[in-house]
């Protein structure tokens, strides 16, 4: 019985790097103050965007089955035993306008986010210029932006809180019917992921603190900002859903 | 020579982390994290085995008292089954491919010194094993670990009273699984975006070896299913604890009516298995990558049509996520719809024919070499066939009236899916032992747990298809009290002997991984004379990787026995290779 | 090695293909008008899947023995596939698929795409945790109402099912715990589940249906020949699973008229 054994002795790794191996070193080119052994600024902006929109995809996932669980649970007639009749047992439930209201919150939210996002990229830049010898900048007026996108942030989860409040108040909870079930269910599901939106603002905001670099602070409320734009874009749809597919 | 470079550059390469901790437990190196993933799957899967021995007792022998557990009830055995499946599933089939191999050996292969977002990495691994914590304590809360099955269908698994066990056992499992969706997403994201972004120079997608092409795919399957298993669990335990009703309509438990009315069971089914039916493509499509890998570095032969493996495991996942109804051809759906996805289900066979012909059109005219990996490669060939074979019976709605839920059903999807994914994880540990230990492992060891494997577990799982054909149902926890099952038990008997041997032949295998891991033989960088990147770096690879700098790729991942070239097998960092005829 | 190898492949292909062709374990003998045709598309199934699979199997078998590495002798054709074989097996592949599922679509659209005949016999097949009720609609011909509220289970088919006694299209609904039919009749059954979903297998009828709680889910079958036949559940529904088992007796057109013209008067 014919066998294989390996002619590769252990002295002899047979290995090859082509070109013997000079190559781009493993750490990027360009100094940005962020570390020994990280890639450059650009290939870690554009590795983190690639990676929340990765990210983004499982998120759309889960809100696209409640969606569909919505417009099934919705249209689905059930035996009833009593008349051996299909019935719908649907009742659409009458939103609080204070969800209106905080719409409005969030889209003024992600405005304040998205001026953050521009003002923490111009400090990236900034900073490179101002590790140069010989060059000075002035420090600019900064309006607070990120702290004020973090508050708005937390203004709409009490708003949502309290709308919950108002929806009690009118003897809808979670199970009094099935509609009600959807309007905590969609509204829950996405402020638990505005909460985390809302941390991870909180992080980028003390970065500052912890003297991280601009060009990873910069990284961080990049990726937060369009993980906010798209919670906002969601929030809008689970809105119409629920207002328009009653 | 390339010795002395390679030593030169060592002290610049990044350094690790120092430290126990920092190193082993809360490591960010993505080969640790890969070591972490595959220990959980092998302590996953002997408590797996273990489940099924006890099943396979219980069937043969209801009555019977065992040592330390008493009795068997019929509760408990459901129990089993419902576990036995979960873990498997998830915790062996899901993590020891993908978590296992694909964390170690991605970057590696693509020639990148770590995934895309290490501390993400290490925080995948943690939640997973806090899955499987969460779900070994469901044995243990009152009431016990859960009855209804790895499927988990409403209104059985959404109501408390349901039966024993659906009290607190349930609701974890439902946590446990919650919790590892979201570790698998978290590697799913590394995978995808390590493999986009961090390739190599000269690693162009067509060069990518076709286990990447797998693990890939798999994370994009995994991306997009695990998200919607998430919403179900969501569903479902809102349904046990706060008394919507999603999936229960107006039912009562022993006439007492439950509070629930309106929902859906099938509406669970959908969401289930729309994530259900591209898992088991989660589960197969790295051990075909695997296969695809194997069979072509031991037959010293390219891949028969690397191109269209490629596409078969594009059509794969696609088609994937277009079939789930046909699990559910008998449950209510309408007739019409069930047509309509038994022709896509036909139509996804196609791929894994084309993959079929291309692994025999390899093997052709090549110079097969028959080492362990290469038995588990040419076995998982075999065990693919013979579980594809079955599944065209399924797919048709007239022949599954007859075949639903019987015992047809998991002798087609343990031999298509469990054994000849664990063939590739076999494989797999074989082949890429030497460069993660530096040893080898016993080959005779190797050989004897080969055969007890290859030949035990077509002796488990072929006869239940003559089970399923002569009507024995699933999930039935004895057969006394039909009275045409009584003919079948010497079947299920011998089923169960084979059972006991085959785990036997796996402790074979316990053995030769940590007795090799000391003891075996010392091991060369490049022991299998293989093409692809893992093969050009030290043993086992350095922190990150490849010492300091990074590969430069001139040729595909399958360059052997090409004419004109000075030995025969080419790197795939060696000088551009073109075929001198 | 590669000898052995061919060996237990082949020894394993033939073991398995010998019990399906000697139907040492089989489908039971089929009792109703559509088992002809769905046996006969098994057999075609298993012909056409049976060549494949000794085909395959063979092949490898053989390859791994044929191609072993033999030393210096053994030369490599290098070669990156062949395009026009690949087009030529996927097609022919799905030609195979598709077709053999096709053929069998007449026979699933008989079964499940048209109604129960209007002059069918009418049962109303109930599941719950772990038995099976039966209930005929009388002479008047209908259903009476069932309400949950009323179910009983200790006391007997009626009560069990919740069958509301004021409700006079009720009180001359018949309820057993087996279930009669007629021989060369359509029978047309309403599935129904009171608990979890449970599932009616027939395995001599070649009928197999899931009772979904929330539904009432109508099907039927033809039985051509009298005897008396095991009804299984084939959906996991706790742990009396395997003991929800009933019984079907199809007898002829009088015994049925007989027998259930007695139960009728019982309910007078």
């Amino acid at each position: 019985m014919a066998t294989f054994s390996t002619t590769a002795t252990v002295d002899d790794p047979r290995i090859s790097l082509g070109d013997d191996g000079i190559l781009l070193p493993a750490r990027g080119g360009g100094d940005d103050g962020s570390g020994p052994g990280l890639p450059d600024y650009a290939t870690r902006l554009r590795r983190a965007r690639l990676g929340l929109l990765v990210a983004l995809t499982p998120v759309l996932m889960l809100f696209v089955s409640f969606s569909s669980a919505y417009v099934v649970r919705q249209g689905l007639p059930t035996l009833d035993p009593r008349t051996n009749a299909l019935v719908r047992d649907w009742i659409p439930v009458a939103l609080p306008k204070l969800l209106l209201i905080n719409t409005g919150v969030l889209i003024l939210s992600s405005v304040f986010m998205e001026l953050a996002r521009r003002q923490i990229k111009g400090q990236a830049a900034l900073a490179s210029a101002k590790s140069a010898p010989g060059v000075s900048v002035v420090d600019q007026m900064r309006i607070p932006w990120l702290a004020m996108t973090f508050v708005l942030g937390l203004v709409f989860l009490f708003g949502q809180w309290a709308a919950w409040r108002q929806l009690a108040a009118n003897g809808f909870y979670v199970a009094t019917t099935p509609s009600s079930s959807f309007v905590y269910l969609l509204t829950g599901t996405h402020a638990i992921h505005l909460m985390g939106g809302v941390l991870a603002l909180f992080i980028a905001g003390v970065a500052s603190l912890l003297r991280r670099s601009a060009a990873t602070r910069s990284i961080v409320v990049e990726v937060t900002a369009w993980y906010w734009h798209f919670l906002a874009a969601l929030w809008f749809y689970i809105l119409c859903l629920l207002e328009f597919a009653r | 020579m390339a010795t002395h470079e390679f030593a030169a550059q060592e002290s610049h390469a990044h350094a690790g982390p120092q430290g126990f901790i920092r190193k082993w437990v809360f490591s960010l190196d993505h080969k640790v994290i890969g070591l972490q993933y595959y220990f959980l799957a092998l302590a996953a899967v002997f408590v797996g085995m273990f489940l099924s021995l006890l099943m396979r007792i219980h069937l043969v022998a209801p009555t019977a008292i065992l040592p330390f557990l008493g009795d068997i009830k019929p509760e408990t055995y459901l129990t089993l089954v419902t576990m036995h499946g979960t873990i498997m599933v998830f915790f062996v089939l899901t993590t020891a491919p993908q978590g296992g191999f694909g964390n170690y050996f991605l970057p590696i292969q693509i020639g990148a010194p770590d995934m895309a977002f290490p501390v993400l990495n290490m925080l995948s691994f943690w939640t997973t094993f806090l899955g499987f914590i969460v779900m070994l304590a469901a044995f243990f809360v009152a009431g016990g670990a859960p009855l209804h099955g790895w499927t988990g269908y409403a209104p059985l698994s959404a109501l408390q009273s349901s039966g024993p066990g659906e009290g607190l056992g349930a609701d974890l499992w439902i946590i446990s699984i919650a919790i590892f969706c979201i570790g698998a997403l978290m590697g799913a994201l590394n995978f995808i975006t390590t493999t986009l972004d961090m390739r190599a120079k000269g690693m162009t997608m067509m060069r990518m070896p076709l286990t990447v092409w797998a693990w890939f795919v798999t994370a994009i399957l995994g991306l997009l299913a695990f998200g919607v298993l998430l919403s179900a669990g969501i569903l479902l335990l809102m349904d046990r604890n706060l008394g919507t009703s999603f999936f229960v309509p107006l039912v009562t438990i022993n006439g007492q009516l439950t509070g629930h009315k309106g929902g859906s069971p099938l509406l669970w089914q959908h969401l289930f298995w729309f994530f259900g039916h591209p898992e088991v493509y989660i589960a197969i499509l790295p051990a075909m990558g695997m296969c695809s890998q194997l069979l072509s570095v031991f037959s010293r032969k390219p891949i028969f049509g690397y191109k269209a493996m490629v596409y078969a495991i594009l059509a794969i996942g696609l088609l994937g996520f277009m079939v789930w109804g046909h699990h559910m051809f008998m449950s209510g759906m309408s007739p019409y719809t069930a047509f309509a996805f038994s022709i896509m289900t036909m139509g996804i066979g196609v791929p894994s024919a084309i993959k079929t012909f291309n692994w025999l059109g390899t093997l052709m005219r090549g110079r097969i070499r028959f080492t362990s990996p290469m038995l588990f490669a040419i076995g998982f060939v075999s065990l693919f066939v013979s579980g594809g074979i079955s599944g065209p019976f399924l797919a048709q709605p007239v022949l599954d009236i007859q075949l639903h839920d019987t015992y047809f059903v998991p002798g087609h999807f343990h031999l298509i899916m469990g054994v000849a994914s664990i063939f590739g994880i076999f494989a797999a540990t074989y082949y890429w032992f030497p460069k993660m230990f530096g040893r080898m492992m016993n080959e005779s060891m190797a050989r004897w747990h080969f055969w007890f494997s290859f030949i035990g577990t077509y002796a488990i799982f072929m006869p239940m298809h003559y089970l399923g054909m002569a009507g024995m149902p699933r999930r039935y926890s004895q057969m006394t009290e039909v009275s045409y099952l009584h003919g079948l038990i010497p079947l299920q008997k011998f089923i169960t002997y084979a059972a006991f041997i085959t785990i036997a032949g796996q402790l074979i295998f316990l053995v030769n991984l940590f007795w090799s891991m000391f003891k075996g033989t010392k091991a060369s960088d490049n022991p299998w004379e293989a093409t692809t990147l893992e093969w050009t770096t030290a043993t086992p690879p350095p922190h990150d990787n490849f010492g300091g700098r990074t590969p430069v790729v001139h040729n595909g991942p399958y360059e052997y026995s090409v004419p004109g070239a000075p030995r025969d097998f080419v790197m795939q960092t060696d000088p551009e290779i073109k075929p001198s005829h | 090695m590669g000898l052995i190898l061919l060996i237990i492949i082949w020894l394993i292909t033939f073991v398995s293909t010998y019990f399906f062709v000697a139907k040492t374990w089989w489908l039971p003998v089929g009792a109703s008008a559509a088992a002809a045709s769905i046996d006969h598309h098994f057999t075609t199934t298993f012909i056409l899947m049976g060549v494949v699979f000794v085909a395959a199997q063979v092949a490898l078998g053989y390859l791994v023995w044929s191609y072993r590495d033999r030393g210096t002798a053994t030369k490599v054709a290098y070669s990156h596939g062949n395009t026009n074989l690949e087009i030529v097996w996927t097609v022919l592949t799905t030609v195979l698929f598709v077709g053999m599922n096709l053929a069998s679509s007449s026979i699933w659209a008989s079964e499940r795409f048209r109604a129960a005949e209007a002059n069918a016999v009418q049962v109303e097949v109930t599941g719950m945790q772990f038995a099976w009720y039966f209930r005929y609609p009388g002479p008047d011909g209908k259903f009476g109402t069932t309400k949950p509220e009323l179910e009983d289970a200790s006391a007997g088919g009626e009560a069990a099912l919740g069958l509301d006694t004021k409700d006079p299209t009720s009180k001359d609904d018949v309820v057993t715990g087996t279930m009669v039919v007629p021989v060369n009749r359509e029978i047309e059954v309403i599935l129904r589940a009171h608990d979890v979903i449970h599932s009616f297998f027939i395995p001599t009828m070649r009928f197999k249906q899931d009772a979904v709680p929330g539904l009432a889910i109508h099907m039927h079958f033809t039985p051509i020949q009298t005897g008396e036949y095991e009804i299984l559940c084939a959906e996991l529904c706790g742990l009396g699973h395997y003991k929800m088992h009933g019984m079907l007796k199809v007898v002829s057109q009088e015994e049925f008229d007989k027998w259930l013209a007695a139960r009728e008067a019982e309910k007078q």
